[in-house]
């Protein structure tokens, strides 16, 4: 089983044309668009843009999570990526209300001047 | 067999009284309060006599009669039951301990009755009863340590009971220090029976202590270390020397403790817990000698001390202390029954003489000086008469109870060494001697006070019945042993004789001499009486004679009688040696470095590096989201970096 999941993980995944597309193809576009969200969401000024990167990051993760359960062939993965489809609509839902709610308290939408956390 | 059967009725009793008048006689009225106190300590008083008919009626292999009511502490091998205990010492201990305090609760519900801590006092008078029984009803030694502390206790609270006299708190907390000194001996007497025996029932312990061979005097073995921490304990509680500093300091309290816990009771538990211990004892003959000198040391000291005492509770505090180590040189000299016998004629002729001063006390107003007193003889004549005999037993006259048992312990004391025979014997004529003085002194001569100041008069009835039961007790107390001058049974040794049975050698060869040169006994019978008769023609000269002349003698031989009035400074001795040094060291080293460098420096410590710390982690917390994800990020990849290194 451990010998198989490897194998396909190296050998990637068959698309239906009959082609073989190496696993970590998919994983390394995982870890750029990560990468990519992780660096918006900290340079970054305008909640908007930092939102939206979170919810690339989420998908970067999806990604990966797709891959490892076709790669090996176990649903578990899948069932993750629901779970977080879902807790990101949840979550865009709350969070886009906030958003709205400060930039109509203080009418800037700066993460820096949104700071009073500390105090 | 009722109270037999239910032995813990007699201790709970008392407790339940105390609990009552501590609990809820805020509330009550004087006469509510008097009525629970009396009634408690009667009905304990007529359950102790119950117990002692039905024990009569025992056959002698149901005694010692040991009932077990529950396991206090089981831990590993460890094991002590809450379990009582009644054989023929516990009996006597038993009747003078509930007798002498009832009739001491009865006086002193007239001589407390103006005392705004009426209530208070009662609850601790019942309290202290409770724990004398549990003391002495108990049968194993941590149980009677339970009632051994517990008196102590009691003791602090009533020495210090007019707490708002700085001298009365001062002479509480001696007590209790100085006990400590001696409790802590007893404890780790008690732990080494333990570790020797694995028990603490005296029912395990003492035959098997007694089967233990002999130590010689040369050789210190366990029974002679225990036989010594339990005397530490015992000269602790029972104010020998060099720990009787705290006695003559608790006269502090009220009379009535004087008598009960300071004369009667408390004080003589040292001699109880020896004589319950004697199989111990008896193995280890050089714990033996030291109790016999100690004794018979602290009997000769003290009395030379009362001698030139002043204050009439002072003169008696010192004769408890003398009288007391009597009783220690009988235990010395293996004559137990001897030594419980003087325990209990004590008992009564000195509880009288507290109570006896206590009314002269009274009568006075409050003067306890001897010097202001005088001529109150036709005054208060019930109290004269009773503390007369008091005097007269506690002299040694020849028919009261005093004789008998003092008598019997010289005579011991002849057989084993002169030396303390003499000793005694000089002891018995200071005795006899203070005592006359003090009576004199009080009830005799010129009248010294001011007839216009105090308004001298006898005392309510509450205070005279007990005074005249315990006269007649204090004349007739020794009254069991009295055929043994004719050569027939001393009927009080009769009935001790099974619990000190392991002594019965000692005993046997004793009455065997004592049989054998009658004539020789009889001529030294005499010598105590003589000695006393001297004691009592020399305070006469000296008091009714010629009154003068003690002022001379004292000017005369200024320095020793500097020496005695001082108490021959041993309370000085000890400021200087032990309370300075001690203090000293609490304050300079325990509190300015201990206290206050180690353990305040380590609380200080802690709170300052954690509030250092907090301060300079404070930033951290910007407020600024991107800087916390920069955190979360970089936290991340140290995190991942870290176990992708592991797994290489």
């Amino acid at each position: 089983m451990l010998e198989h999941a490897k194998t396909s993980i190296v050998l990637g995944l068959e698309t239906p044309g009959g082609e073989v597309v190496p696993s970590s193809y998919y994983l390394v576009l995982s870890a750029v668009l990560f990468g990519l969200g992780v660096i918006a969401f900290v340079f970054k000024r305008n909640i908007l843009t930092i939102f939206m990167s979170i919810e690339l990051m989420l998908n970067a993760v999806n990604l990966a999570f797709v891959t490892f359960s076709r790669a090996l062939g176990q649903l578990q993965g899948q069932v993750f990526v629901f779970f977080v489809i879902v807790v990101a609509a949840a979550e865009a839902a709350v969070g886009l209300a906030i958003v709205i709610l400060i930039h109509r308290n203080r009418g800037t939408l700066n993460v820096e001047r949104v700071d009073s956390l500390k105090d | 067999m009722p109270v037999l059967t239910y032995l813990w009725i007699i201790p709970l009793l008392p407790l339940a009284g105390a609990a009552a008048n501590g609990i809820f006689g805020q509330r009550w009225s004087k006469s509510v309060v008097t009525s629970v106190a009396l009634s408690s300590t009667t009905l304990a008083f007529l359950a102790a006599l119950e117990v002692v008919r039905e024990f009569l009626a025992l056959s002698p292999d149901q005694i010692p009669w040991t009932k077990s009511y529950f396991t206090w502490i089981s831990a590993g091998g460890f094991r002590a039951d809450f379990a009582l205990q009644v054989d023929q010492l516990t009996v006597i201990m038993l009747l003078v301990v509930t007798g002498v305090g009832w009739l001491i609760h009865i006086y002193s519900s007239g001589y407390m009755h103006d005392d705004p801590g009426y209530r208070r006092f009662f609850s601790y008078l019942n309290l202290f009863m409770f724990f004398m029984l549990v003391l002495v009803l108990a049968a194993n030694y941590l149980l009677m340590f339970v009632g051994w502390e517990g008196v102590g206790l009691c003791s602090y609270l009533l020495i210090g009971f007019f707490f708002l006299k700085q001298s009365a708190t001062n002479a509480g907390n001696k007590a209790f220090w100085v006990n400590r000194i001696g409790d802590f001996g007893f404890i780790l007497g008690v732990l080494l029976i333990f570790r020797t025996f694995g028990s603490l029932d005296f029912a395990s312990v003492l035959p098997r202590a007694a089967t233990m061979p002999a130590e010689p005097a040369g050789q210190w073995g366990v029974l002679t270390t225990i036989a010594l921490l339990l005397f530490v304990g015992a000269a602790g509680k029972s104010a020998q020397l060099p720990l009787y500093v705290w006695l003559p300091d608790a006269m502090e309290g009220p009379t009535p403790v004087s008598a009960l816990i300071h004369a009667a009771t408390m004080v003589t538990a040292g001699v109880y817990m020896v004589v319950r211990s004697h199989a111990i004892f008896l193995n280890a003959p050089a714990a033996m000698q030291l109790v016999a000198i100690v004794g018979c040391l602290t009997a000769f000291f003290a009395a030379t001390i009362g001698l030139v005492q002043t204050d009439i509770k002072k003169v008696l505090a010192y004769s408890t202390v003398s009288q007391l180590g009597y009783m220690f040189l009988a235990c010395g000299v293996g004559a137990f029954g001897a030594g419980i016998f003087h325990l209990m004629t004590h008992a009564f002729f000195k509880g009288l003489l507290f109570l006896a001063a206590g009314s002269v006390i009274h009568a006075m107003g409050g003067e306890q000086d001897m010097r202001k007193m005088g001529g109150l003889r036709k005054k208060i004549p019930v109290t004269f008469w009773t503390m007369f005999m008091a005097t007269l037993a506690i002299a040694g006259a020849p028919g009261f109870s005093g004789f008998f048992s003092k008598d019997e312990i010289l005579n011991e004391a002849r057989q084993v060494s002169p030396v303390l025979w003499a000793l005694g014997l000089l002891t018995a004529g200071l005795t006899s001697f203070y005592m006359f003085r003090l009576l004199f002194l009080t009830f005799f001569g010129k009248q010294r006070y001011d007839e216009h100041k105090v308004h001298v008069h006898e005392s309510p009835k509450s205070m005279l019945v007990p005074l005249v039961v315990l006269a007649i007790l204090a004349v007739g107390g020794g009254w069991m042993a009295a055929p043994q001058l004719w050569g027939g049974v001393n009927y009080f040794q009769h009935f001790l004789a099974p619990v000190l049975s392991s002594a019965s050698d000692t005993a046997a060869t004793a009455t065997e001499s004592t049989l054998g040169g009658s004539e020789i006994v009889q001529a030294l019978l005499g010598a105590p009486v003589i000695a006393g008769l001297l004691g009592f023609l020399l305070a006469w000269w000296l008091y009714i004679r010629s009154p003068t002349t003690p002022e001379n003698i004292s000017a005369s031989l200024s320095a020793p009688y500097k020496l005695l009035s001082g108490k021959y400074f041993i309370d000085e001795l000890y400021a200087a040696m032990i309370v300075r040094p001690l203090v000293w060291i609490s304050e300079n080293i325990l509190w300015h470095v201990v206290d206050e460098g180690v353990i305040d420096g380590a609380v200080n410590g802690v709170a300052h590096v954690s509030r250092e710390s907090g301060d300079r982690l404070r930033h951290a917390t910007s407020g600024n989201v991107r800087s916390y994800a920069a955190w979360i990020v970089l936290g991340a990849l140290v995190f991942t970096s870290v176990l992708l290194w592991m797994v290489d």
